[in-house]
């Protein structure tokens, strides 16, 4: 099974997508992580305005069969929650890196996305 | 320890389950579940023990290690039935077949997975005490067991096998083929739907799966279907260590024959008469969020009044559900209550433990 690991990305080793869009970092979890969860259905997210910190958790994810923390890959302030993951959480499993997307950060420090991991990285984590 | 393997190979996420390396989810838990709900599919549940017990005192020693009746049995007729200690506490649940058309009585019980060892050394050593004649044989590692449950399960299994499946009754088991494999053919399951378990010689197991054409299913779907009707689970639902119920606690005092003696009945008819303290209920969320195995439940005053031993986002009602034990005065009727989910109360109410309409 091939995951899609997008060149534009970078990872964290829990298995989230951060991508620089505009000066804000766009976060959501990987298509692995989706796999390894199965069917989503429910999400939960934190309010605009909430700071989170890098590798804290700020959310949760629950699939039918488990429920998972979602850790940030940057530190900053919550600038968007993706509001459509409340009534449709698959889309997590269906569009991992598009509409399934989580939150929306004003990154604090932007060295910070260095650290993290690149595609190539990533993509040796988890085969 | 190693884990034990089922005889056919899958192509399939994998977990263990009571020692077993089995399938948990082949495609998505939905999409097996709404296979089963719909159409039909397969579930290899070779991880369930099967011991039979046969001889002259076969059915005295069955009558005595489970609490139904089993001296109403038929050959080729089964019933479900409780194994407790001498406290009462539920140590497995069971099926107890008397298998057709044998020449002696000869009976089959079904303990659920990493239980068998444990039951046959149980069964033994009762036998001995009581100085029974009776064969008590292991056959866990010799039957491959497949369910084939949904609405299409009678057309689907009925192309495949020379049992007259329509003139096979509920809890009713027959012997027979399975794509020219010897088998047991049963009508029995543990999704609420219509749909048989067949159990078949081990190393015949590959050519009866791969001639059930239809949607392979995992562990994952076998739970939420269960769930969705208030099924019980063992080591989960109730476990002698980790949460020790008796059956009248459970809901399962249909499956309770006071009137048989049997390890744990003097001990059952003291709880028969005073009525459980507490009893096994459904609840349903009424806010977001999926309700799992030891989140507490609090009355609307915030106090703790019990605990979720089961919970899912339901597949078919599209609705988080969940079970497990409360003060009997909230069985029964609809009282609202409370789950705690990460540490926040969220609304919910008692339903009896099955959820479909």
């Amino acid at each position: 099974m091939s995951f899609e690991i997008p060149d534009d990305c970078r990872y964290l080793e829990s298995h989230e997508w951060a991508r620089t869009e505009n000066g804000t970092v766009r976060v959501g979890i990987t298509d692995f992580a989706q796999d390894e969860l199965g069917d989503v259905v429910f999400v939960e997210l934190p309010e605009v305005g909430d700071a989170v910190g890098m590798e804290d958790a700020f959310g949760v994810i629950e699939s039918i069969k488990a429920v998972s923390d979602i850790y940030a890959p940057v530190s900053g302030t919550v600038t968007a929650a993706n509001e459509t993951l409340i009534d449709e959480p698959e889309l997590v499993n269906e569009d991992p890196y598009g509409e399934g997307w989580m939150i929306e950060v004003d990154p604090e420090d932007e060295s910070e996305l260095h650290v993290l991991l690149t595609p190539e990285e990533y993509r040796e984590q988890i085969e | 320890m190693s884990l034990r393997t089922p005889p056919v190979s899958h192509d399939a996420e994998t977990t263990d389950f009571g020692g077993w390396e089995m399938p948990v989810e082949f495609d998505s838990i939905r999409t097996e579940h709404e296979a089963v709900r719909e159409r039909v599919g397969k579930f290899d549940v070779s991880h369930m023990g099967e011991i039979t017990v046969s001889g002259p005192d076969a059915g005295r020693l069955l009558q005595r290690l489970t609490t139904n009746d089993a001296s109403v049995l038929d050959p080729g007729e089964a019933q479900y039935a409780a194994i407790t200690d001498e406290r009462g506490v539920m140590l497995d649940d069971t099926i107890v077949y008397r298998l057709p058309e044998e020449d002696d009585e000869t009976y089959l019980f079904i303990p659920n997975a990493g239980h068998d060892e444990e039951m046959f050394d149980r069964w033994v050593n009762h036998r001995e005490e009581w100085e029974l004649d009776a064969t008590v044989t292991n056959r866990t590692e010799e039957y491959a067991m497949f369910a084939i449950q949904g609405p299409d399960s009678p057309d689907l299994l009925g192309a495949q096998t020379d049992v007259d499946l329509p003139t096979l009754s509920r809890m009713e088991v027959t012997s027979g083929t399975v794509a020219g494999v010897d088998a047991l053919v049963a009508y029995t399951g543990y999704t609420g739907e219509q749909g048989y378990e067949a159990l078949v010689p081990w190393e015949e197991a590959g050519t009866v799966w791969d001639a059930l054409d239809c949607q392979p299913c995992g562990l994952g779907a076998r739970d939420t279907l269960r769930m969705e009707m208030g099924f019980l689970l063992s080591g989960q639902d109730f476990d002698p260590e980790e949460e020790p119920r008796n059956p009248f606690e459970a809901g399962i005092g249909f499956a309770v024959e006071l009137d048989t003696e049997f390890v744990g009945r003097a001990a059952l008819a003291g709880v028969d008469a005073e009525g459980p303290e507490e009893k096994f209920v459904g609840v349903r969320l009424e806010e977001r969020g999926v309700p799992r195995h030891g989140y507490e439940v609090q009355n609307t005053d915030g106090e703790r009044i019990g605990h979720l031993t089961s919970g899912t986002m339901s597949p078919t009602l599209g609705e988080p559900i969940g079970l497990g034990y409360l003060p009997a005065e909230y069985a029964g009727e609809e009282r609202s209550v409370r789950i705690l989910i990460r540490d926040e109360p969220k609304k919910a109410h008692t339903t009896t433990p099955g959820f479909l309409p």
